[in-house]
């Protein structure tokens, strides 16, 4: 016995092989179907090499055999969580095209929905990723606070999640009487419930040590590989279409756009808490003052775009979606193509996992906010 | 750098090439063998610097399989818009850009999947959503008796 306790043990000598490890598809903090090829050494990630097209669904081969306002609902389906903003994109394309001028109370309406919807897409990610993280309690806060942004959805335009509340020309419904009480007694709410979260997580020096300084991804390599959105700020890239390139009523309004330095998870983490303080600033600047006029402006019946090509660009809760329509004049697009922020950040994962443990990688993936049907369209 | 400068400039660099302006950004037509020349000499030339690679999509022409590069310049904030064709739609072969922007790699690969260009020198070219059962569903003569329904 005592000399094997004398012996000691360096790390070269239990070198062991490399060897393979499927990480998902259905594991739960890959949130979907996407499955990780790892490479590993002990616990140590050699290599990641993502396999993704599990929910494929050909939405960009269904769109050829659609006409325009039947492409919009399909958007929704891809990044769930930010619904509205895909919905937004395709309109914005359709209305630039057309040049149509939508009425100044439809921007006020499409920015305040933008920003509830990005609230309850970081609400959802905060709780989902603290419950990768072990942090089980989270997940229900969060979700016990999104659920009244989803009421609030569902009072005006019937539905909570695939919200297709946008129309060309619009929205399809005016705003319910009760919206903007209701929006008002939420930022109320709210504002106290940031704290909490802070509380809860952000201050925890458990979870700061696992994800200060893990995976770090620095500006170039953000801009090199097209990592938008959170993701891409906390890296310092700077990258933020609403105040780039700003549609609806964002040239109307003051905001900042958060940067961070780091470009490591908790940078990512604290980010995304910084816009959704920053979201009910926006949306306090617009509640009290949509003009009043029409939710639409009419629009013919068979909506024909010119012979062109189009590209729409809106920043969703997870970076940069494009939508690039080319169109032979017909009633259904020639070809569309959506650039989703996903697919981009997606493959970043290989370059910053590498050296890191296999626990970190699930850290690196929860401050990536992946949702994979965005990213398998 | 505004539209009109970067139209100048770019016709004068590149005499062959078709420089136009589209209906918001720019327009810049190559030719494939030149191509990656030219993507390598717009990313490094500090004046036009597109370090950003937005978007890269593949449309399919009765003549030719055209792939489209949407470029931002993260410095200047200005925005570009470069079109290749293939020799036509049997030849589809075209060189890669994802040794100047390294995502390129995933979104060519993703081309590759759907409309079956492949890319020389491409690190690893693979079917990335469907598998080896499958056409290349983006091509317009696409057929599937299984899943599509033709009405």
């Amino acid at each position: 016995m005592a000399e094997i306790i004398e012996k000691i043990v360096t790390l070269d000598e239990i070198k062991t092989d490399e060897y393979f490890v499927n990480m998902g598809p259905q594991h739960p903090s890959t949130h979907g179907v996407l499955r990780l090829l790892v490479k590993l050494e002990g616990e140590i990630v050699h290599n990641v090499e993502p396999h993704i097209g599990y929910i494929h669904s050909g939405i960009e081969k269904m769109t050829e055999a659609l006409s325009y306002p039947q492409i919009i609902h399909l958007t929704d389906r891809m990044d769930y969580l930010s619904a509205h903003m895909n919905n937004e994109a395709v309109c914005l394309c359709i209305e630039n095209a057309l040049q149509v001028e939508v009425p100044e109370r439809v921007k006020y309406i499409r920015t305040i929905f933008d920003e509830l919807q990005r609230l309850a897409s970081h609400q959802l990610w905060w709780c989902a990723s603290g419950m990768d993280l072990g942090a089980l309690t989270a997940f229900f806060y969060g979700l016990r606070d999104r659920e009244e942004i989803l009421d609030i959805f569902e009072e005006t335009c019937g539905a909570r999640l695939t919200l297709n509340y946008s129309v060309p020309g619009g929205v399809m419904f005016d705003i319910h009487p009760n919206f903007q009480r209701r929006v008002k007694a939420f930022i109320k709410n709210f504002r106290n419930k940031i704290p909490e979260y802070d509380n809860l997580l952000t201050g925890n020096i458990i979870f700061q040590n696992r994800t200060k300084g893990v995976g770090v991804l620095s500006k170039e390599d953000a801009i090199a590989f097209g990592v938008t959105g959170p993701t891409g700020r906390a890296s310092g890239f700077s990258c933020d279409v609403r105040k780039h390139h700003p549609y609806s009523a964002y040239p109307y309004i003051k905001f900042d756009e958060k940067l961070g330095t780091d470009g490591d998870s908790f940078m990512r983490w604290k980010l995304r808490m910084d816009e959704m303080r920053e979201s009910l600033n926006i949306i306090e600047q617009l509640i009290d003052n949509i003009p009043e006029g029409d939710y639409a402006t009419k629009m013919k019946a068979v909506i024909k775009l010119p012979e062109g090509e189009f590209y729409q660009r809106v920043e969703t809760a997870r970076g940069e979606f494009g939508v690039y329509i080319v169109s032979d004049g017909k009633k259904n697009p020639y070809r569309v193509k959506f650039r989703s922020p996903g697919f981009s950040n997606l493959f970043t994962i290989n370059h910053i996992a590498k050296g890191w443990k296999i626990a970190d990688l699930v850290a690196i993936m929860a401050t990536f906010d992946l949702v994979i049907p965005d990213i398998d369209r | 750098m505004t539209n009109e400068q970067l139209i100048e400039q770019l016709t004068s660099a590149n005499p062959d090439a078709v420089v136009k302006q589209g209906s918001q950004y720019p327009e810049i037509t190559v030719a494939h063998d030149k191509m990656h020349a030219f993507m390598q000499n717009i990313k490094s030339d500090s004046s036009l610097a597109f370090d950003y690679l937005v978007c890269e999509s593949g449309v399919d022409y009765p003549e030719f399989i055209q792939v489209v590069y949407h470029l931002e310049s993260t410095t200047h904030q200005h925005f570009l818009v470069v079109k290749t064709n293939t020799e036509n739609r049997e030849t589809t072969v075209l060189d890669t850009v994802s040794d100047i922007w390294p995502t390129a790699e995933f979104h060519e690969d993703e081309i590759f999947d759907l409309l079956g260009i492949k890319f020389n020198n491409h690190p690893h070219l693979r079917r990335l959503f469907l598998d080896e059962t499958w056409g290349f569903p983006l091509r317009k003569d696409f057929h599937d008796d299984i899943h599509v329904v033709e009405r």
